[in-house]
């Protein structure tokens, strides 16, 4: 039961991210990817937990709190470029 | 008291975090965290800015709380907005007056405002007396919202740092 | 591992799952900026939520012992998600992204982008294009 349910959210979170490049590619403006993009981050995460309960080991805790910081960080800095790059300040 | 520690909220936070950071609570763990607790508040001293005190800390604990069980009924909500006819979703934006001063304060409540019920804060006026949030779906009166928002967290802010 | 954690386990994964499956939906098929902001901000948390609690309790009933690094995850998750929907609100104003014609309150915006108060009315009109 335990090894379907890890299978059948992994497929789900890979479908998941396929709707977020979609928003990526499609989105008409730059705020629409930035939060594509923000979203793939949080994505990520669980798929990268849900491998770790699939092949039973906790080495990727770390990667998941590293992808939580990075991104992070990035967006802020992307959005703050996006928000003072604009000749209208 | 003040001059080795003058942070000592965030010395225990920065014990705290080191330990979960390193998932042990062997000995060397803890003094090397106690170490990084004093060295690191220490060090920052001169980039502080000045924050209003915590008066009521616990109350802290019962507000985290509110917000937890208000953020799973707006997830329920907001999942079944988006999985239904898109119709169905009236956006607006409404302004809602503060009566919070400080940063800290206001910060807070802009961050509740923004994980709970449809609504995100979008931005704050220069003079700090107005918020505006985006509504998700909003109803008939708007003067809903902004009670709602008024009273139940603005309120609970006020009386943790009983400003 | 007994039969119960299995049974926990797999029905927070399958919550997280779907939460976070909706926020994706909800971010490719909304139709403006504004509301598809609703749906990530929101149904991520509550799903990744659950995804690292079923991961913590996974370890637990496994490895024997309890993983907060975890919980340190969630933590950050809870203070930073908030301030990067802000600042993605603040950046769609600033660029004066489309609004679905419904939106009430569309005029605010204006005031908004230049932080001035509802009850402002001048500054508004030198560039008082309705996006």
């Amino acid at each position: 039961m335990l090894d379907f349910a890890v299978i059948f959210v992994g497929i789900v979170l890979a479908i998941s991210l396929l709707l977020n490049v979609y928003r990526l590619f499609l989105g008409p403006n730059a705020s629409d990817r930035l939060l594509a993009l923000d979203t793939m981050y949080i994505n990520s995460i669980a798929l990268i937990l849900v491998y770790g309960m699939h092949s039973s080991t906790t080495l990727y805790f770390e990667a998941a709190l590293l992808i939580a910081m990075l991104g992070f960080v990035s967006s802020v800095a992307f959005a703050k470029y996006l928000l003072r790059g604009d000749i209208i300040e | 008291m003040s001059k080795f520690l003058p942070m000592p909220f965030h010395t225990v936070s920065l014990l705290i975090v080191w330990l979960m950071l390193n998932n042990s609570l062997s000995p060397g763990h803890i003094l090397l965290g106690m170490v990084l607790g004093v060295v690191i508040p220490l060090v920052c001293q001169p980039l502080r800015i000045p924050q209003p005190k915590f008066k009521r800390p616990m109350k802290l604990f019962s507000y985290a709380l509110l917000v937890l069980i208000d953020v799973i009924k707006a997830n329920i909500e907001v999942a079944l907005l988006v999985l239904g006819p898109s119709s169905r979703i009236n956006p607006g934006f409404v302004a809602i007056p503060l009566d919070l001063q400080e940063a800290l304060p206001i910060t807070m409540l802009a961050s509740t405002v923004t994980m709970t019920p449809g609504t995100v804060s979008a931005e704050l006026s220069s003079d700090k007396k107005f918020i505006y949030v985006h509504v998700l779906n909003m109803p008939e009166d708007e003067q809903e919202v902004v009670d709602f928002i008024k009273t139940r967290y603005e309120a609970n802010i006020k009386e943790i740092f009983e400003c | 591992m007994n039969d119960m954690f299995e049974i926990v386990i797999s029905v927070l994964l399958v919550i997280g799952g779907i939460f976070i499956f909706v926020g994706s939906l909800g971010l490719a098929r909304l139709q403006d900026f504004y509301t598809r902001l609703h749906a990530p901000t929101k149904a991520t948390t509550v799903g990744l939520g659950s995804v690292l609690l079923a991961s913590m309790i996974y370890t637990y009933a496994t490895e024997g012992y309890i993983t907060v690094n975890v919980l340190l995850i969630t933590l950050f998750l809870v203070i930073t998600a908030p301030v990067v929907a802000h600042i993605l609100a603040k950046v769609a104003m600033h660029h004066q992204v489309k609004m679905i014609p419904r939106t009430r309150n569309r005029e605010m915006v204006k005031l908004a982008r230049k932080q001035l108060p509802p009850t402002a009315t001048t500054g508004v009109e030198e560039d008082g294009r309705l996006p």
